[in-house]
């Protein structure tokens, strides 16, 4: 067993630009259900559309990536809208549904043979990101040590993203201590008490969703950017569920919850996996025989026992690792 | 507890131009005939023709009511009657099937709830809405309207808006210590007890600086010595000039701080008038007790009604036959 590889490529992930694109994504969320209630089981949409707005203009209409950034945050809100106008006036599962049927109707329209020409069908995009990586500053791989290493891309990529979830998280925590977050915590806690104050429930879910969708279009950029590509399997419903579980992890309803549970959880499941693929590998005399447990099922455990793993983190820190317990007991009553 | 009972019961934030014109609106109260609907001289609120049905069950039925401002109004009526769902339609928070209603002159038909809020009308709830996981002092700084801080762009600013959060602030203490709550400040509010829900309920409205204060049962599961006290603070907004609509099942509250009492049953006002008189109105006592309930039975009506219900029940049997 190869423990020094073995940590150093948990921590590479844990650190790298996945790990940011969930971070990001989960800062969206905690806008959305940490501090406002909302529950929306589409951020994957919200991220599909803001990398593919991006990736058309440049690599099919020719136009300016910078552009296409802002477009693709200009959609985002736009898609919030449209999600948000006909459900938030409702009760809270509507929404619910509601982006669920748009993470799959936007996954598909972006696939479509039909819309081949804009979007590339099921190959996706490419050919966008020269612009972005005109401006890396490395030339070479950086490396840590002998423990980890990244590409000159991947660098550039992580010091833009780090940049973005800190900002992201700098205005996170501007708008929670302020009276407009104090509307939104406070909707999430009763809505009507809010609407007899006199606050514009709706208006302030909305702004909420719209926030959290353009958090959820940074993390878009981000994946389309990192692998200089993008089409539909990355963004399937999958991804919104490790969003969520990155938030419940570090905890909802706390500024810095997503980005150290996005690092936990890319840390536990490259660590898991790597691990039991070297515990079952045949050639290097395997610690797990063969008989219990073999090459392929090995791929399959770390799911297991990740699950394992939240099922424990539920159950002694429902919280999540920022979490207030005392917070969480009020629910009880 | 003598903590509790020599609190500033009366008059601390009275002016005397609110005092006046509480104390004129009380003499004009005088004039006004004790009818169902009866009008009144300067009404806040006026209502007609307000329906709301739930099924077949007509929930509220009022022809017309207007409620004077400047005064203290309860609204009483047995479980049920229609008094809760009343206050929802009139706040915004349900919507009658026919009607009009008006707040200030200002026709408030289709006008959502957080308007009729910002417009002077704020409502508690009879089942209590407290912000649980906010601690005391922030459920009462939501209360406060128009802060700057809660727009979007100038919330990331903090100096936009930390001077007002800080008369905010003074102001929530201010009635926090009014309510016996400030000792509570830093606790979430989820973490009160149900009389201090109520407790702090009212005094988050009080934040919005209400024209017109309307308590869904503001005394339910409030002990007694801190009721004497909350009597006196209600009585204190009519002398700050506010208004006060409440509904109330404590009839000792209602004689005793109430300048109107508006009397519904089975969606309807059935009657009006100073406490006193409402009191003694036989359509009033009937609601509440039911018919005939007076009239203690005498052996021979008891044996006549009996003898009745045999004849009737002979004819049947027949009839049958
Ligand atoms: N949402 C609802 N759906 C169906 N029926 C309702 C609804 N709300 C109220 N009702 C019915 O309307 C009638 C009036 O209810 P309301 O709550 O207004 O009574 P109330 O006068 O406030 O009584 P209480 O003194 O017990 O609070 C009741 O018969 C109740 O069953
Ligand atoms: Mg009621």
């Amino acid at each position: 067993m190869d423990f020094v590889s073995l940590f150093g490529d948990s921590i590479q992930q844990a650190i790298g630009p996945t790990a940011i694109v969930y971070a990001l994504a989960a800062i969206g969320l905690n806008i959305q259900f940490g501090y406002t209630g909302l529950l929306n089981f589409g951020q994957a949409a919200f991220m599909a559309v803001g990398g593919y707005t991006m990736a058309a203009f440049v690599s099919t209409w020719g136009l300016s990536f910078w552009l296409g950034i802002v477009a693709g945050l200009g959609l985002t809100a736009v898609l919030a809208l449209l999600l948000g106008i006909p459900t938030l006036r409702l009760r809270a599962d509507y929404l619910a549904i509601v982006t669920i049927a748009a993470a799959e109707i936007v996954r598909q329209v972006v696939g479509s043979v039909s819309l081949k020409d804009w979007f590339g069908g099921q190959d996706g995009l490419q050919e966008f990101s020269d612009t972005f990586r005109s401006y890396n500053p490395f030339s070479d791989r950086i490396e840590v040590g002998t423990l980890v290493a990244w590409s000159a891309n991947d660098a550039w990529v992580m010091l833009v993203g780090w940049t973005l979830v800190l900002l992201c998280c700098l205005m996170t925590w501007l708008l929670v201590r302020s009276p407009w977050g104090r509307v939104l915590k406070s909707i999430r806690e009763d809505e009507d008490a809010v609407r007899s104050l006199g606050k514009n429930v709706y208006s302030y879910k909305m702004q909420s969703l719209m926030l959290g969708g353009m958090f959820g279009a940074l993390a878009g950029f981000c994946v389309a950017l990192r692998s200089a590509a993008i089409n539909p399997s990355m963004f399937a419903t999958d991804v919104t569920f490790f969003a969520y579980t990155v938030l419940l992890i570090g905890g909802a309803a706390r500024v810095l919850g997503p980005v150290v549970g996005s690092i936990i959880f890319w840390f536990l499941i490259t660590f898991l996996d790597l691990f039991f693929s070297q515990a079952t590998n045949p050639s290097s005399g395997p610690l797990i025989p063969p008989s219990i447990m073999t090459e392929t099922q090995a791929s399959l455990m770390r799911f297991i026992f990740l699950g394992l793993a939240l099922m424990l983190l539920m159950i002694f820190r429902p919280q999540g690792i920022f979490g207030d317990r005392k917070e969480l007991a009020i629910d009880a009553r | 507890m003598p903590a509790e009972t020599n609190l500033p019961t009366n008059v601390e934030a009275a002016t005397p131009e609110g005092l006046e014109r509480s104390r004129a609106a009380r003499a004009a109260l005088k004039q006004v005939e004790t009818e169902p609907g009866a009008k009144k001289p300067d009404p806040i609120v006026i209502a007609d023709n307000i329906t709301r049905t739930f099924g077949g069950l007509t929930a509220v039925d009022v022809e017309h009511v207007e409620i004077q401002r400047g005064v203290i109004t309860a609204l009483i009526g047995p479980n049920g009657a229609g008094k809760t769902t009343f206050f929802n339609l009139l706040t915004g928070f349900d919507r009658p099937d026919t009607g009009s209603w008006s707040f200030n002159g200002t026709s408030l038909n289709k006008v959502p709830a957080y308007k009729v809020a910002r417009m002077g009308m704020v409502r508690t709830f009879q089942l209590t809405k407290v912000l649980a996981k906010l601690t005391v002092l922030e459920n009462m700084r939501v209360g406060a309207t128009r802060q700057r801080g809660e727009s979007f762009f100038s919330a990331m600013f903090a100096p936009l808006w930390r001077a007002e959060e800080e008369a905010n602030t003074e102001k929530a203490n201010h009635l926090l210590e009014r309510f016996l709550l400030i000792k509570k400040r830093e606790d979430f509010a989820g973490e009160l007890s149900g009389g201090q829900r109520k407790l702090l309920e009212m005094a988050r409205a009080l934040m919005a600086d209400p024209e017109l204060v309307m308590l869904d049962e503001p005394m339910a599961g409030v002990n007694p010595a801190l009721k004497q006290s909350l009597l006196g603070h209600v009585k204190s907004l009519r002398d700050e000039g506010r208004t006060v609509l409440f509904v109330e099942h404590d009839m000792d509250m209602v004689r005793d701080i109430s300048d109107w009492v508006i009397v519904m049953a089975q969606g309807k006002v059935i009657a009006e008038g100073p406490p006193d008189s409402v009191m003694g109105d036989q359509r009033v006592i009937d609601a509440y007790l039911g018919a005939h309930h007076d009239t203690a039975l005498t052996f021979e009506e008891e044996e006549r009604i009996l003898a009745e219900a045999e004849k009737e029940l002979e004819e049947e049997a027949e009839s049958n036959d």
